[in-house]
């Protein structure tokens, strides 16, 4: 393993383990203003606060190893990419301060929602769910416009190799921030839905269907429903957003080798680089160009008719748009059913399977969401900034990088089975109370 | 505004958050360290003190450091890079510690240890709080004494911040934060129990003596390895390191005669003092030998912006704060978990 490789791949996997607690970070602040603000109405059902209450412990942990693994990546940023900071640092540094602040008002507001159930009024107490749910989306989308910066570089003049006229806000509106940002967070608070559904869904496989694994079941699922589609018009807004302003890596995103008109949308299929062709892709003939362009008739750029050295690796790109658009639609079809069955039948499908699918989704949406960022990050190879500066140029000379890696993965890991068997006692703990509490009222 | 004032006004707020860092996550890591050396009969004690006092205040710390790093690769991007380059490793290892002990005080605070008891989470909480401080010193030492690497080549890993001078600037603010933790702690505790605000008198006395020592030490070994400094601290910054050397002995006499209020306060004061000393030592160069403020800073544009951002960023944050402050009384919410 190069120090290249070895610096890349500990960015991609600090990125990895970080966008699971970012999304949860943005989704459920909203989820938590939905349920407490159930509870508050005359009358409510008891188990919509009983919802926020243990949804808030977990969400405590989630937000302490998510800014943990936050201050990974900024430390990150300088130490493998002092190349990328020099160049970049005066022109997109000010979204990353700003997502300092947004980040900083979150910890306030979670520190009050966490500690202040007794302290704040019901009523106040909701309350602060509106700058929680408010910052979490904000520091998102800070960060997010920094992506889409390195994707469709702006707001600079480059006059012999050096950086000119300079001018923070039009990097920040580059083209790319409102086509990736709306999908991001839309992808946030999608994941935390499914999430949080899967998490009631297993515990009804497992016999406990009282009044409140329904509700979280539906909560979660309704959040998911209602982003699903939502999220699929924006991907495709995504793509076509790509043909136009990066079409190398919507070659390699759809295994696209030689120049076509007409060009086949392909499902599935493995990109072999050195043979040149896409194996076992179901072809629709003219696909491709419609989509991308609008047109059958279009002509799509084929990966080899760029200059070899400017070419992303398309296996691992091609693969992952197809999982990420693949389980969009199939996320798309679960809803479909489970609220098609609800709306006919007028009561919730508990069968095995709609539960065993259900508590799959949890993990579904959120390995879309890694993929949906692999095709961005590894479609953009080899730029970090594209068309501007190389990844190979912006690493850092000093070594050690690999050991740097592995230790950073052995922490990782570790730190994840932690948290794991934290939410399991947590949630053992949960259901203790709830088994006394079910004994004195029955 | 001109280009300089920005620069200038963007440094001083950079510097500020450093100060407010040191000051505030300084006396989480000394608070570490006193998990970690709890020793007597009231050892359990020690460590429940220690936790009450930190709660979730550790998450509102630590963001001070990201407040730095994100302003200074915006601000002064040639400066960041040169630094992560030079300092590779001590930052890497600083990053771990800071990671393991968010990680360890995490999932201690939340449920994963009985608070008091000792437990590997501690232990490895204890050791990392110890690391950092010391860490951040010698690498305050090695930027003090222009051992930074001017060109970008594949740096020394060591041989950068591993000299007598850097190792013993590392002791120095280990010991400093230490001393800062046990003012906190003795204030804390005065009302709760006699016996270990005690305690944490003699270990503030101690820390105190500790940094006296290596701060003499960082001046003998300073007139080699930074003669520019040591010159820079006794004409330029004459004024601010007198006064450094004054808050430390009121504190020490504050602590001797247990008046911990007026120790805590004075130790803060010395402190924020070192680091403005150094400061101006050094003012206007940033990163010695050669980065001087006006030659590293972004362009004017984005300097402004940056200014902007503090501004907005402190009127939503400030009000936020005060209504923290206002729910919990400046007590720490998590106290009431912690020791029942
Ligand atoms: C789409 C969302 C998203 C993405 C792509 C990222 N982040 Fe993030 N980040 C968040 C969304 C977020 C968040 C939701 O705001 C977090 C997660 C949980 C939390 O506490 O805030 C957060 C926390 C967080 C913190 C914690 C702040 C602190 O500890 O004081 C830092 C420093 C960063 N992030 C920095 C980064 C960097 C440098 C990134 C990329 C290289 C990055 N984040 C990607
Ligand atoms: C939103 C802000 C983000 C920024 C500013 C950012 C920045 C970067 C940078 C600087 C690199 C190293 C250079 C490069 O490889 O091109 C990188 C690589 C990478 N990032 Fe991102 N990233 C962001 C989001 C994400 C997220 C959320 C993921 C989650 C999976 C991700 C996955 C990766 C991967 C897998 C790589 C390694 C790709 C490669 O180098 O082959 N990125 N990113
Ligand atoms: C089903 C149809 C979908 C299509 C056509 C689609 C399309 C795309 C495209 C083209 C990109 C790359 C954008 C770029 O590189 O600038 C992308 C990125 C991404 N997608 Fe999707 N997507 C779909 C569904 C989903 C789903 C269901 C999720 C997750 C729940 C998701 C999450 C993401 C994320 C997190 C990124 C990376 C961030 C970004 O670049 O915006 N996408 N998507």
């Amino acid at each position: 393993m190069s120090e290249y490789i070895a610096g890349r791949a500990q960015m991609g996997s600090s990125l990895a383990f970080h966008i699971i607690f970012a999304s949860l970070g943005v989704g459920l602040p909203l989820l938590l203003l939905i349920v407490e603000g159930l509870s508050l109405r005359a009358g409510a059902d008891p188990n919509w606060h009983l919802l926020a209450r243990r949804w808030s412990k977990a969400f405590g942990i989630l937000f302490a190893v998510g800014a943990v693994s936050g201050t990974v990546l900024s430390f990150e940023l300088g130490l493998l990419w002092p190349g990328f900071m020099r160049f970049a640092g005066g022109i997109i540094g000010l979204p990353f301060s700003m997502e300092g602040f947004a980040f900083f008002i979150e910890a306030i507001f979670v520190g009050l929602y966490l500690y202040g159930w007794e302290r704040l009024s019901p009523m106040a107490h909701w309350l602060t769910t509106i700058p929680l749910a408010i910052s979490g989306a904000a520091s998102a989308w800070f960060v997010t416009t920094a992506n889409a910066w390195m994707n469709s570089p702006a707001g600079f003049r480059l006059v012999a190799g050096r950086v000119t006229d300079v001018h923070p806000l039009q990097a920040i509106f580059n083209p790319g921030t409102p086509i990736e940002t709306i999908h991001t967070t839309i992808s946030s608070y999608l994941a935390t839905g499914f999430a949080v559904a899967a998490v009631y869904a297993a515990g009804m496989l497992r016999g406990r269907t009282g009044g409140l694994h329904r509700r979280g079941l539906i909560v979660g699922l309704a959040l998911g429903a209602i982003c699903t589609p939502l999220q699929i018009v924006s991907g495709d807004i995504n793509a076509r957003w790509v043909a136009d302003h990066q079409p190398i890596k919507l070659a390699a995103m759809e295994g696209q080798f030689q120049t076509e008109t007409g060009a086949p949308l392909r499902i599935g299929g493995l990109p072999d680089p050195a043979a040149g062709v896409t194996r076992f892709a179901v072809e629709i003939p003219g696909g491709l160009s419609f989509l991308a362009y609008g047109d059958v008739t279009r002509t799509v750029r084929g990966l080899n008719s760029y200059p070899a050295d400017q070419r992303p690796d398309p296996r691992m790109v091609h693969v992952s748009f197809q999982v990420m658009v693949a389980i969009g639609f199939g996320l798309l079809g679960l809803v479909t059913w489970f609220f098609g069955w609800l709306w006919v039948r007028r009561r919730v499908p508990e069968s095995r399977l709609m539960l065993t699918l259900v508590t799959l989704s949890g993990f579904a949406g959120f390995v879309a969401v890694e993929a949906g960022w692999m095709v961005t990050e590894l479609g953009r190879q080899p730029w970090i900034i594209y068309g501007v500066v190389r990844t190979s140029e912006a690493i850092t000379p000093a070594p050690g990088l690999v050991v740097s890696f592995l230790v950073s993965i052995a922490i990782y890991i570790g730190l994840a089975i932690a948290l794991i068997l934290l939410l399991l006692r947590l949630a053992a703990g949960t259901r203790r109370q709830e088994a006394d509490g079910a004994k004195a009222d029955r | 505004m001109s280009a300089h004032a920005l620069n200038l006004s963007v440094a001083a707020v950079l510097w500020l958050a450093m100060i407010t860092y040191a000051v505030l996550a300084g006396a989480d890591f000394g608070g570490g360290v006193w998990d970690l050396l709890a020793t007597g009969p009231r050892a359990r004690d020690q460590r429940r003190a220690v936790s009450v006092a930190m709660g979730p205040v550790w998450e509102a710390n630590h963001v001070w450091l990201i407040f730095m790093i994100t302003g200074l690769f915006t601000a002064f991007p040639v400066v960041f890079s040169r630094l992560a380059v030079g300092l590779y490793l001590p930052f890497t290892l600083i990053l771990f510690g800071i990671v393991l002990r968010g990680a360890a005080f995490a999932f201690r605070a939340h449920g994963a240890g009985e608070d008091g008891q000792p437990s590997a989470w501690g232990t490895a909480f204890g050791i990392a709080s110890a690391i950092t401080p010391f860490l951040l010193g010698a690498c305050a030492g090695s930027v003090a004494s222009s051992r930074v690497p001017a060109e970008a080549g594949p740096a020394a890993l060591f041989a950068v911040w591993v000299t007598p001078f850097t190792l013993t600037c590392g002791a120095l603010a280990l010991a400093i934060c230490a001393g800062l933790a046990a003012a906190y702690l003795a204030v804390e505790q005065e009302a709760v129990s006699q016996d270990l605000a005690e305690d944490f008198r003699r270990r503030a006395l101690g820390a105190g003596a500790a940094a006296l020592v290596f701060a003499v030490l960082a001046l003998v070994t300073g007139l080699g390895a930074a003669p520019g400094l040591i010159r820079g601290l006794l004409a330029q910054a004459l004024p601010l390191t007198a006064l450094a050397f004054a808050a430390a002995a009121v504190a020490a006499a504050a602590m001797l005669r247990r008046r911990y209020l007026l120790a805590r306060t004075a130790a803060v004061a010395q402190v924020a003092l070192v680091l403005l000393a150094w400061a101006a030592a050094q003012y206007p160069v940033i990163l010695p030998p050669d980065l001087t403020l006006d030659g590293t800073a972004s362009p004017p544009e984005s300097m402004a912006l940056l200014l902007g951002t503090f501004v907005v960023g402190a009127l939503l944050l400030v009000p936020s704060l005060i209504l923290l402050f206002r729910v919990f009384k400046g007590r720490n919410p998590a106290a009431g978990r912690a020791v029942t």
